[in-house]
């Protein structure tokens, strides 16, 4: 199986990069990932279960709870973050370049 | 091709270089940050205020596609003309914090120069929040330039 196509799926879809978005700072329970989506319980929990099963996120227990968070090393390899930042100051940059040749 | 506009961004570090060469002289480089009706066209965006000098206030307003009104201003801390720009970024209503920019202008010979930006922010996790945001928004050239439509249609 293409592992690296399937982490390039899991972040197509919007919902599982607001999930990422929503732990990137904190790690939660997957009851609180699913309070802050209007989805059914049971779609968040299948988008959870896809992040994990492409290591985007890491299940860690904690008590009787298991706290997701996400796996740096994982979104660091995938590179799409920062890519996307570049292509947006990238593209405002080219529209500058663009805009001022005519005052040349 | 190399890229024009590049990113540096350490993991474990709460600041991030942004650098770019402009195929324009350093004068008309500096003047699209300063001149409000140019700054508009770029950036996409519409300028509330732009106090070009040391201690002056910047707040900028756009539109998104889906008609959110999102705010930014900040402070501008120093202005040294086509030399440097230092100011806070901040977007309002929002859980980000301020963060500080310095931009950097140089030039690398008549016709070329270059831009370095460099933001400090808060702490680590909020410089990875901010990187992913446009990630996790999903913007990307299309989606600009849709807006780029519906901006000329309103």
């Amino acid at each position: 199986m293409n592992l690296r196509r399937d982490v390039f799926q899991a972040i197509a879809d919007p919902t599982r990069r607001a999930i990422l978005l929503l732990l990137a700072t904190q790690a939660m329970t997957a009851g609180a990932i699913a309070a802050n989506f209007d989805s059914a319980r049971p779609t968040v929990s299948k988008h959870l279960q896809i992040l994990t099963e492409c290591e985007l996120l890491k299940q860690v227990q904690n008590g009787r709870e298991i706290f997701y968070s996400v796996n740096p090393e994982k979104v660091k390899e995938v590179a799409e973050w920062a890519e996307q930042f570049r292509q947006l100051w990238d593209e405002r940059f080219n529209k500058l370049e663009t805009i001022m040749k005519k005052y040349q | 091709m190399e890229q024009k506009t590049k990113i540096h961004a350490e993991a474990g570090k709460q600041e991030l270089r942004v650098t770019r060469d402009f195929d324009l002289p350093l004068e008309l480089l500096f003047q699209a940050y300063t001149e409000p009706e140019i700054v508009e066209q770029w950036m996409g965006t519409k300028v509330i205020k732009l106090e070009n000098q040391k201690h002056g206030a910047w707040r900028f307003e756009t539109t998104d596609p889906m008609a959110n009104v999102h705010i930014f201003s900040g402070v501008i801390h120093d202005f040294l003309p086509f030399k440097k720009i230092t100011r806070t970024f901040q977007m309002e209503n929002t859980p980000f914090e301020a963060q500080l920019e310095f931009l950097d202008f140089e030039s690398v010979e008549e016709q070329k120069s270059k831009l370095t930006m460099h933001i400090v922010f808060r702490s680590v996790a909020l410089r990875d929040q901010m990187l992913a945001l446009p990630f996790a928004q999903g913007i990307n050239m299309a989606h600009n330039r849709l807006q780029e439509i519906v901006n000329k249609l309103i």
